[in-house]
C-alpha cells in the first residue's frame, strides 16, 4: 500500500505546515485523510465536517492551494506526486489548524439583506409561483449554494477590500431580487449597491470557477449590477 | 444621494464611458497606423486637421470619456490598494479628471486652430 505526504497547517496565523504520512486507499476522500490524522496521529488537530456528504458546507479547505469542499475531493484528482497540502481557507480569520471564524462571512449575507421579506401572512393562501418565469429560473441557477464559502475564500476582491460582501452574500441576495414574494427589493438594492457590494466585483471569475455546486456567482453579481443601475436611474435607488 | 445611488451612478458611467472608449480607440489606433505607415508629414496631418469640425468633434468626445473612465477606475483602485476613502480621495480622482479633461482638450484644440 502506497503513502501520502500530507502537510497540514498547525496552529494559528503564526502557525507552520506539520508532515503526516497517511496510507493511500483508493476512492479516498481528503476529509478521509484529514479524518485519520486525526484520529490516528494527530488527535488535537482541529479541524470542521458535519454531512460527508457535500449538503452541509462546513468542510471546506485550501488543499494543493485551491479553496475546495474536502467531503466530495478524491485524493487522486488533487495530490501531486503523492503529497497533499492542507490548509484552512483564506479570506477569513482562522482559530487554529484547519478551523475558520465564519462570523463575519455570514454577518455579511444579513448585511446583504439575505434574510426573506414575507409579503403575506399564514392566513393567506399559498404563493404560486411558475417554474418557467423569467425570474424563477434565476433563483434556480443561483438557489443551491451550501455556504461552504468557498468562493469567498477564493475572491481577489474580498483580499483587497475587507468590507466587500463576497460573492455567496451577492448572489443570495440575486436570488431574493427575484423572489416574486419578497418585499424587500427596494432596501435589499440598497444594501447590495456600492464598492462594498456589486459594483466592487472585477469579474475575475474565481467564485465560478472554483464552487463546488457548479453555481456562477459572478452571473448573479452581474445581474445585480444591472438590476441596481436599473433601479438607479428610473430614481428608485 | 444616498452612497448606494452615487455608487451605482459611478459605476454605470464607468462602463458606459468604457464602451465610448473601445470605439474611440480603435478608429484612434487605426489613424495613427495610417498616418505613420502612409508616411505623413507633420505639416500634413495638421493640413486634414486644421479646421476639421470632424476631428475636433471626435477627440473631444475621446479625451471626455477619458476624463470620466479613469478617474472612476482609479477610485477604486484606492480602495483596494490603499485603503483610502472619503473626500479626500474624492477631490484627488477629481482633479485628475480635470487635469486629463484639460490637457486633452488643449492637443486636441492645438492641431484644430
Amino acid at each position: 500500500m502506497s503513502t501520502l505526504e500530507v502537510q497540514v497547517w498547525r496552529g494559528g496565523e503564526r502557525g507552520a505546515f506539520h508532515r503526516y504520512d497517511v496510507p493511500r486507499q483508493e476512492s479516498q476522500t481528503v476529509l478521509d485523510v484529514v479524518t485519520y490524522i486525526q484520529r490516528r496521529l494527530e488527535p488535537s488537530l482541529a479541524y470542521r465536517f458535519a454531512c460527508r456528504v457535500g449538503m452541509c458546507g462546513s468542510c471546506a479547505m485550501t488543499v494543493n492551494g485551491s479553496a475546495r469542499w474536502t467531503c466530495r475531493t478524491h485524493v487522486n484528482k488533487v495530490a501531486q506526486k503523492g503529497r497533499l497540502e492542507i490548509a484552512p481557507l483564506r479570506n477569513l480569520p482562522l482559530v487554529r489548524d484547519l478551523v475558520c471564524d465564519m462570523r463575519e462571512f455570514f454577518d455579511k449575507w444579513a448585511r446583504a439583506r439575505g434574510q426573506f421579506a414575507p409579503t403575506k401572512t399564514r392566513r393567506d393562501a399559498f404563493a404560486v409561483v411558475q417554474p418557467a418565469t423569467p425570474e424563477r429560473r434565476e433563483v434556480d441557477a443561483a438557489i443551491e449554494c451550501i455556504g461552504c464559502a468557498v468562493c469567498y475564500s477564493s475572491c481577489d476582491v474580498v483580499a483587497w477590500n475587507p468590507n466587500y460582501l463576497g460573492p455567496a452574500a451577492l448572489n443570495r441576495a440575486w436570488t431574493l431580487v427575484n423572489d416574486a414574494r419578497d418585499g424587500a427589493r427596494g432596501e435589499r438594492l440598497q444594501a447590495v449597491a456600492g464598492d462594498a457590494g456589486c459594483h466592487a466585483c472585477h469579474t475575475h471569475m474565481s467564485c465560478t470557477e472554483r464552487c463546488p455546486k457548479q453555481l456562477a456567482p459572478t452571473a448573479s453579481i452581474a445581474g445585480l449590477k444591472r438590476a441596481t443601475v436599473a433601479a438607479a436611474l428610473k430614481g428608485k435607488l | 444621494v444616498s452612497a448606494a445611488r452615487r455608487e451605482t451612478l459611478l459605476w454605470f458611467a464607468q462602463r458606459a464611458s468604457a464602451a465610448v472608449l473601445a470605439l474611440c480607440i480603435v478608429v484612434h489606433l487605426i489613424t495613427i497606423v495610417y498616418a505613420v505607415r502612409g508616411g505623413l508629414s507633420a505639416a500634413e496631418i495638421l493640413g486634414r486637421t486644421r479646421g476639421s469640425g470632424g476631428w475636433i468633434a471626435f477627440y473631444a468626445v475621446f479625451v471626455l470619456a477619458i476624463s470620466v473612465h479613469v478617474p472612476i477606475g482609479l477610485r477604486a483602485i484606492a480602495i483596494e490598494w490603499l485603503g483610502w476613502r472619503g473626500a479626500s480621495r474624492d477631490w484627488t480622482v477629481l482633479a485628475i479628471a480635470a487635469a486629463l479633461a484639460v490637457a486633452g482638450l488643449r492637443a486636441a484644440w492645438a492641431v484644430f486652430a
